[in-house]
Formats: C-alpha cells, sequence, structure tokens
C-alpha cells in the first residue's frame, strides 16, 4: 500500500514526514502517472488558488474528481478541504465538487487570527487532539457529510463515503492519529 | 485553550508557501496578475527592488493606504517590508494585519547594530542570509522564515546561487559533525549552539529557507529549486519583464516541474524578454552587505 501527497504546492512534506513517522510509504503526486500509483491521497495545506490553478494545467484535476467519485480514498487538510468542497466562497473560486458542503476561505481572518486549539475527535479515542488553524476555512453549510469533529460549535472534520477532510492542519501537530485514521480508511479500500 | 501568535502557528504558516513562488507587487493590479498567475503570495512596496536601485536614497515601509489595497484586492497572503531594525514599522504592519512581514536588506537599514526581537510579535517574519550563520542568528531572534539574500534588482542569480550553495553546504556539514564540535562551531559561525543542535538532528534549517535575489527566468527558479530550496521570491523578475502575466505564470510552473527537463522546455517557450540584468561587479552598493 503507498500513499500519495497531492504535490501541487504546499507542505507536501510535512505530510511524508508524519507518513514516515508512521511507517507507512508516501510519495509526492505531481503527474497523472504518479497518481495510478497510490492507493489513496492527502490533499495538504498551502494556497488553493495555486493548487487549483496547477492541478487543472497538469491535467490532475479531471482525473483526480473522477477517481473520487469511483471511490478512491483522499483526505484534504485545509487548502485541501477547500478544494473538494461543493462550493467556495470568499472569494468565489471553482473546486472539485466532491463535499456537500460550502465553504468560506479565510474564515477567522488573517494570519494574525490563525490559532490552535484543543479538539475533541472521538472516532480517533477520547484524548483531545491540538487543531492546528492557519487562515483556516470555516464551512459554513453542511449537507450530507457526517460530522467528525467541530470546533465552536462550526464543523472542522467531516467525512463524505470515501473521503475525509479537516480545516486544521493535522501535519503540523505532534499527533499522528488522523493520519493513522486515514491509513485504516485506504487499507479497508484497499483490501475490500 | 486557544493560542494564537506561537512559534507553531508563524513557522507553520510559512510551510504553507512552500513549493510557492512569492511575488513582489506595487499595485492592487499587479497584485491580481500575481494572484491569478498561481503566487502563494504577494510583496506590497511602492518600488520593486531593481527601481529601488535606481532612485537611491533612503527606502522605507511601504504607505499604508497601499498595502491596505493590495490585502483588499487579492484572497491570498500579503507581506511586506519593513527596514531593518525598525521596530515601529513593524508594528505598524503587525497592527494593520499584513500576514507576513519581511525585515529586509532591500530598504535602507534603521538600526545598524541590531535587527527587530522578532519574538516579540504575533506576526511572523521572514529574514534574509548569505550563510548558516547568518540564518541561524536571525532565526534566534525569532525568524519563522528565511529567504537567502542573493542581490535584489539585479535579475543576476550569481548571488542567490552562492548563498543557498553556502547554506546547503554548512548544513551538510553539521549534518556529520560529533557532537563534540557543536559549540566549537557555533562560535565560529556566531549563532546559538541550540539551533546548530537543531540543524544537525533535522539535517536542514529548522524553518522554511526560500531562495531570493536574482531571480529571472523560470531557470533561474528551477535552479534554486535543485540547490533545495524551499520556493522562490520574485522581485523585479515579473513587473520588470515584457510580459508580466506571462512570466509569472512560466515561474510558477518552473518551481512545480523543476526537476523534469522536459516540462521546463514547454515552459520556458515563448514568454517574452526576462528582466535587463547586471553584472554584480558594476554594483557600487550591494544591498546583500546589509543587516549582519
Amino acid at each position: 500500500m503507498k500513499i500519495g501527497i497531492l504535490g501541487m504546492q504546499g507542505d507536501i512534506e510535512e505530510h511524508l514526514a508524519t507518513m514516515e513517522k508512521i511507517k507507512v510509504e508516501a510519495v509526492r503526486v505531481k503527474s497523472v502517472k504518479t497518481l495510478e500509483t497510490v492507493n489513496g491521497l492527502i490533499m495538504p495545506g498551502g494556497e488553493s488558488t495555486t493548487m487549483l490553478r496547477l492541478l487543472k494545467l497538469t491535467g490532475l484535476f479531471d482525473l483526480l474528481k473522477e477517481k473520487i467519485k469511483n471511490g478512491f480514498p483522499v483526505y484534504g487538510t485545509c487548502a485541501g478541504l477547500i478544494l473538494l468542497a461543493d462550493e467556495v466562497e470568499h472569494p468565489t473560486q471553482d473546486s472539485l465538487k466532491i463535499l456537500d458542503l460550502s465553504v468560506s476561505r479565510n474564515g477567522y481572518g488573517r494570519q494574525v487570527d490563525s490559532f490552535h486549539a484543543e479538539i475533541s475527535v472521538p472516532v480517533i479515542g477520547d484524548k483531545s487532539f491540538d487543531a492546528v488553524f492557519i487562515r483556516a476555512p470555516i464551512i459554513t453549510k453542511v449537507g450530507k457529510v457526517e460530522i467528525l469533529a467541530s470546533y465552536n460549535g462550526m464543523p472542522v472534520f467531516v467525512r463524505q463515503k470515501n473521503v475525509i477532510a479537516s480545516t486544521f492542519h493535522p501535519e503540523l501537530s505532534n499527533d499522528t492519529r488522523i493520519h493513522e485514521f486515514f491509513v485504516e480508511m485506504v487499507k479497508n479500500a484497499f483490501g475490500s | 485553550m486557544v493560542e494564537k501568535g506561537t512559534w507553531v502557528i508563524k513557522e507553520g504558516f510559512a510551510d504553507m508557501f512552500k513549493n510557492g513562488v512569492i511575488m513582489d507587487v506595487t499595485t492592487p493590479e499587479q497584485a491580481k496578475i500575481a494572484e491569478d498567475a498561481g503566487a502563494v503570495a504577494v510583496m506590497a512596496l511602492e518600488r520593486v527592488p531593481a527601481d529601488i536601485r535606481k532612485a537611491g536614497g533612503v527606502a522605507r515601509m511601504a504607505d499604508v493606504g497601499l498595502i491596505r489595497r493590495i490585502m483588499k484586492t487579492v484572497s491570498i497572503p500579503v507581506m511586506a517590508k519593513v527596514r531593518i531594525g525598525h521596530i515601529a514599522e513593524a508594528r505598524i504592519l503587525e497592527a494593520l494585519g499584513v500576514d507576513f512581514i519581511d525585515e529586509s536588506e532591500v530598504l535602507t537599514p534603521a538600526d545598524d547594530k541590531f535587527h527587530i526581537n522578532k519574538h516579540d510579535f504575533k506576526i511572523p517574519f521572514v529574514c534574509g542570509a548569505r550563510d548558516l550563520g547568518e540564518a541561524l542568528r536571525r532565526i534566534a531572534e525569532g525568524a519563522s522564515m528565511i529567504r537567502t539574500k542573493g542581490e535584489a534588482g539585479t535579475g543576476n542569480i550569481v548571488e542567490a546561487v552562492k548563498h543557498m550553495r553556502a547554506v546547503m553546504d554548512e548544513i551538510r556539514h553539521v549534518k556529520t559533525m560529533a557532537d563534540e564540535e557543536l559549540v566549537g562551531y557555533s562560535k565560529e559561525i556566531g549563532s546559538p549552539v541550540e539551533i546548530v543542535r537543531m540543524v544537525k538532528e533535522r539535517g536542514r534549517l529548522p524553518v522554511v529557507n526560500f531562495a531570493a535575489g536574482g531571480v529571472a527566468t523560470p531557470a533561474d527558479a528551477a535552479l534554486m529549486m535543485m540547490l533545495g530550496a524551499d520556493g522562490v521570491f520574485v522581485g523585479s523578475g515579473i513587473f520588470k519583464s515584457s510580459n508580466p502575466a506571462k512570466m509569472a505564470n512560466a515561474i510558477v510552473q518552473s518551481v512545480l516541474h523543476y526537476d523534469d527537463p522536459e516540462e521546463l522546455v514547454r515552459i520556458s517557450e515563448d514568454i517574452g524578454t526576462a528582466m535587463e540584468g547586471q553584472e554584480i561587479a558594476t554594483l557600487t552598493e550591494k544591498m546583500q552587505e546589509r543587516g549582519w
């Protein structure tokens, strides 16, 4: 089993390092050819505008959308969640339209408003998770998604079939539980 | 408990720029061109370094109104420069809410002895460096990101290469050192042993390290990525070229495809004329020598 880290732009190395820590093989994915060699994909944090543009230029946009619709496991963090959303506001921008939710970019404000907070994530255990929110988006409307964690009454971690997504950055916390949770998801999909 | 402005938040934000291009812009219109081309952030300033060099005199923080207009125009992060050691300019930018401050040698230094104590700020800082010692001194002062200095405004990549190679060579050297050598080496390069030890353990700088100062073509950007940069700053290189939108686009793509020569061929085709370059030996003042 091999996990891909979408390699258009962003903190790709931080996700690769987390995978190394939990001893799971992972590679940077920046071409259609490499995407076909992985069993699941993490879409990292970074600038969603940059990633969107490069996804389209590399031809990965359409292929990725089709694969995800056919059950390919994906985990989007921050910018990754924005790319997976059905609707992106502030400002409006195109997306893969996979997750049944609306998201507002930089929902908490600018960098001065970035923060970290302990949140409860029942699917990974009772111990709280130190979630890092950096110029994070806010999920403003949810449809058919399951809420896995909330902060201040707003969803910050969601699941819809083969896709999970968080508005925070687990790759920046010294806690690998969410990555392990995703790896389990990929293993189950891979095994079936 | 909710915490803001901590090291994780500041350094983690810099991580989000990785594998990206940060572009100098002097108007909201230029900022929009940069954003549309795929820049991960823009640096708001009144003049690009090539024009600062030409104009001479004292270069200061940009007008707050200009920075504010650029912040309103784009959705990507906005950085702005302060003079080395100018605590008040930095406080103004922090209160204004820019996303990142560049304590930059491109502006005229305000303090000939000290850089800003960046730990005191909630906003992250990026600083220039020519070698490992200088980079680690800035990190000791609280910089959350480093950029190798190069020689801004020249369109000549040679100094950027020199500085990136210096930093990378020294990191390789530290990695192979015995623990007992670290204190002596720290004294030699003038930086705290705790941070030198961090470099040894991680095998890299403890913060993000971009290349800057002389990037004028997609090939220049790819070269800096090949040498180990985490990303690239382009100052005058975009808006002093004959077709800024095309050049910006091409440089963004070259940072992604830096290790794929065939892609670089496609990217480098028909993108207009790059900015005019300058031979380093002809310069009357080297910006890289500002700061220590």
